[in-house]
């Protein structure tokens, strides 16, 4: 095996960068400009995974310079998966994207809208892809910030695409919540900064100590992450910009722009900031992501229209990402931590999916309105199977990613005696099960009398790409043993993470047997999928 | 005091200052100077840790990061500004063009 | 006034508004407080920055910070501002008063006196960043004023600039930086990692690059939207449009 070149690393930035230029100054084939980039980003990340699995967690120093003078960007378990997660969603929205645009263009509406609309989702896209991208590999508190900024404009910028009133309207609230939650970030920064005089995150990890400086930069930090990330009390802003956006933009916010911000967090409570945390405050995070499922399904439940649905259900579907917090701090196998990142990569794909599909069904029957989706059946056949495959992952049914991610997260509660997170759990399912049957039970039907609708001769570019999507987080439950191996590659490779030593404080002696008890349950969801992936030719 | 604490607490002042205006005021514009108001505490909070014990060791590292700052602060004001110019002529659009039809609703009505 | 009494009336309804001020109070307070407990923060990096600026090419240690130590951040600096420019040109044309207005001719002549000493005393600030406080920024917001004062003073050609010289401008800086950035992997192995003879030359052409840029995006940002010969689109009329979508 040729040692694979560390430079690969900057070109899941670099490129997408480049590529974001070009498009603004060329205009001619943007598509195919954004549609070779992703597909070097794709081979990019193959590529990182095979250094990865070869030489381990690995930092790049940018420059030359040793941290923490210079930045690094840094490659490991999550951040890798959070990489591929970008990459499989974002080829395929770009797919869908090419197939939408000139699907619209066709529609006699404004004339210059659809041009308009096609001609600046390129480089907003690829910016926002060069901004994830950045915020997963970075290393080095300021420069998130930075990457933040990048997604919070273009994706502020991409939701007002589409030019009505009510989009525009979302969009600057939503520009204005993620000014406020990066400028809390950046004041918790500068807190840290003060403290300890670094930025880098490595040297961060190894310097923090229980101080009131610290502890300040935890609260202004995750607050504004939070804020971005559109937990239960700040989720106000996330459904009417998700569901006002044009159908490839909300797909990607809904998929892809959230995970960033939480991330974030997940990097800050499990890496960096773990031994300034109290059990309280991990309960606490806990308690709103249950809230956050049982409203969100309430809501998802109650709206009469199908985007909006669909957007309440990722309020609801953020929920299970915080649910697992308090679990993971009182367990040392990591069982609950590794589903955390699965469970976001599961849902990235499922509900990037849903958009598509919802998108689709959108510009074929000219409305949303849940009521009136009878029929749709007869000529979107493969995209309301892609809708109903997507749900199946939101439910948490085998074998399905959030499957396997919930049914981690039970065994843990469980075997940790939180048996209440259990419950929240499962009632969440239950809840998503009623929402997404409510649509599913609807595109099913077909009424007698129903009229012949011309297809589109596009319409496969449309419903393809969902499907493929789709498919791929209801068959990520089978493959579940590669990610989750590589997450455990993480753990062993940096030693004793912060969480293992957390738990062994937090949690009482006689949670030993648990543990060992919730390990062997993760061996057999593992051995389950291997079983599964064996059964299948 | 010191003068770079005196700078830490006015950073910090006028970033509760700005956040308070942000909750408080309705209208976008008044918002968006909010925001700015924010984010030049946050940058003077920034500054002031710049100074080393003494105050005879400047740190540059802290300069960089304001100057990188103030530049992304200028982008996204910029895009708020117009983003709320764009949201004030549609809705102005749409509130005249809904009275002119309540009007002629009104009057076709009355006929 | 009218609107300010009746925002204030308004205000002065709101029962959550006195919770909001003592929440932030109490933040501000507690913040202040904790503040000032902190000790003064440990200055390696400041000593390490000193000790390796002979390194650097520049001899000014924040631009050294800037684009060599940092150079990473203000390279996605640069791209923040120029995504402002895309979001800004995709949401509007730019609003141009329907008329040009009479000008005095004492207006007139200031312009035609400050436009090119403003645009020396830019190029001065970008020269002067390699070894004073300067640089790109300050030269690029230098050259924006001089863009925004041909605007207000409303100059008929600035009506006619056509969109590509435009887009050219705007993106020769994110393109020579990237580029500068990406070439650097090829000859040093690594991004961002300038060959050692060359470094001053380097920068001096990325800081060169993006003042200009960075001038043009600002006043760009301020004239607020596409150029004329850019697509057009019409107007938004709220009956024709469908829901969603």
């Amino acid at each position: 095996m040729i040692p694979v070149d560390p430079s690969w690393i900057v070109l899941p930035i670099a490129g997408p960068l480049a590529a974001g230029i070009l498009c603004f100054l060329v205009r001619r084939g943007s598509s195919l400009i954004c549609l070779v980039t992703l597909l070097f980003n794709c081979l990019a990340v193959t590529l990182l995974f095979r250094r990865f699995l070869h030489c381990g967690a690995d930092l790049y120093r940018i420059g030359g310079w040793q941290p923490p003078l210079g930045i690094s960007l840094r490659t490991d378990g999550p951040s890798l998966i959070m990489l591929a997660m970008t990459a499989v969603t974002g080829l395929a929205v770009t797919f869908y994207a090419r197939g939408y645009f000139s699907f619209r263009i066709d529609l006699p509406t404004r004339v210059g809208r659809h041009e308009r609309q096609e001609r600046f989702f390129w480089p907003l896209w690829m910016f926002l892809l060069a901004g994830l991208n950045g915020l997963f590999l970075s290393n080095d508190v300021f420069n998130l910030y930075v990457t933040l900024e990048l997604i919070g404009v273009s994706s502020a910028a991409l939701a007002a695409l589409s030019g009505k009133p009510a989009s525009q309207i979302a969009s600057m609230r939503y520009l204005l919540v993620s000014l406020l939650g990066s400028l809390s970030y950046l004041l918790g920064v500068a807190f840290l900064y003060k403290t300890y005089a670094v930025l880098d995150l490595g040297f961060l990890t190894a310097a923090v100590a229980d101080e009131p400086g610290v502890r300040a930069a935890l609260a202004l930090m995750s607050v504004g992450m939070l804020l971005k990330t559109a937990l239960f009390p700040f989720h106000f802003w996330l459904p009417p910009a998700h569901a006002n956006a044009l159908a490839p933009v909300s797909a990607i916010l809904s998929g892809l722009v959230v995970k960033g911000s939480f991330f974030l967090i997940f990097r800050l409570w499990f890496d960096i900031l773990t031994p300034v945390i109290s059990a309280q405050a991990y309960n606490l995070i806990g308690v709103l992501g249950a809230a956050a499922i049982l409203w969100g399904s309430v809501q998802a439940m109650r709206q009469q229209r199908l985007k909006l649905l669909v957007a309440y259900s990722t309020v609801s579907q953020l929920g299970y990402l915080f649910i697992a917090f308090p679990l993971a701090i009182l367990e040392a196998d990591h069982q609950a931590w590794s589903a955390v990142i699965f469970m976001a990569a599961g849902h990235a794909c499922a509900k990037a999916a849903m958009f598509m599909s919802a998108g689709t069904i959108f510009l074929h029957a000219g409305h949303d309105r849940v009521a009136d989706l009878a029929g749709i059946r007869t000529y979107l056949p493969v995209t309301v199977f892609a809708y109903a495959i997507a749900g199946v992952n939101l439910m948490g049914l085998p074998p399905s990613g959030g499957f396997v991610a919930k049914w981690m997260m039970l065994t843990t509660s469980l075997a940790s005696q939180q048996w209440w997170w259990a419950l929240v759990l499962m009632a969440g399912s239950l809840l998503a099960a009623a929402y997404v049957f409510r649509v599913v039970s609807r595109l099913f039907i077909i009424p007698p009398d129903f009229p012949v609708v011309q297809r589109h001769s596009r319409a496969g570019l449309l419903e393809w790409p969902s499907l493929v999507l789709a498919l791929c987080s209801l068959f990520m439950g089978l493959i579940a043993p590669y990610p989750l191996q590589i997450l455990k590659i993480h753990q062993e490779g940096s030693g004793a993470p912060a969480v293992a030593r957390k738990a062994e404080v937090l949690s009482p002696p006689g949670h030993v047997s648990l543990r060992k008890a919730a390990g062997s349950e993760f061996g057999e969801a593992c051995g389950w999928s291997v079983l599964l992936r064996g059964a299948i030719p | 005091m010191s003068p770079d604490t005196l700078y830490s607490f006015a950073g910090l002042l006028l970033f509760f200052f700005g956040l308070f205006g942000l909750i408080a005021c309705s209208q976008p514009l008044r918002k968006i100077l909010a925001v700015n108001v924010m984010s030049t505490g946050v940058f003077l909070f920034l500054v002031a840790t710049s100074y080393g014990p003494g105050g005879k060791v400047v740190d540059p590292v802290p300069q960089a990061m304001v100057l990188t700052g103030i530049v992304v602060a200028i982008s996204t004001t910029a895009l708020a500004l117009i983003l709320a110019c764009r949201v004030q002529e549609t809705s102005n659009l749409s509130q005249l063009l809904g009275r002119v039809k309540e009007k002629t609703g009104k009057e076709a009505g009355g006929k | 006034m009218n609107s300010g009494n009746g925002s204030f009336r308004r205000r002065k309804l709101d029962p959550l508004l006195p919770v909001v001020l003592l929440l932030n109070v109490c933040l501000g307070a507690i913040l202040i407080l904790v503040v000032n407990g902190m000790p003064r923060h440990p200055v390696d990096l400041a000593v390490e920055v000193a000790e390796k600026m002979d390194q650097s090419g520049v001899s000014s240690p924040v631009t050294a910070v800037l684009l060599n130590f940092r150079g990473y951040d203000t390279l996605l600096e640069v791209m923040v501002l120029f995504l402002a420019i895309t979001g800004v040109w995709s949401l509007t044309r730019a609003p141009f008063p329907p008329k040009v207005p009479d000008r005095s001719p004492v207006q007139m002549g200031a312009v035609r006196l400050l436009a090119p000493l403003m645009c020396l005393i830019g190029a001065y600030l970008v020269w002067q960043g390699s070894y004073l406080a300067g640089g790109a920024f300050q030269g690029g917001a230098v050259f924006a004023a001089v863009g925004v004062l041909l605007l207000v003073s409303d100059l008929a050609w600035l009506r006619l600039v056509p969109s590509l010289p435009l887009r050219l401008g705007y993106s020769l800086g994110p393109l020579v930086f990237l580029g500068i950035a990406l070439s650097c992997i090829f000859t040093e192995g690594r991004l961002l990692d300038y060959p050692e003879k060359a470094t001053h030359t380097f920068l001096l052409v990325i800081e060169c690059a993006c003042a200009v840029s960075i001038g043009l995006i600002l006043a760009g940002l301020f004239a607020g939207g596409r150029p004329a010969d850019d697509l057009l689109e019409e107007p938004y009329i709220p009956s024709q449009e469908e829901e969603g979508g």
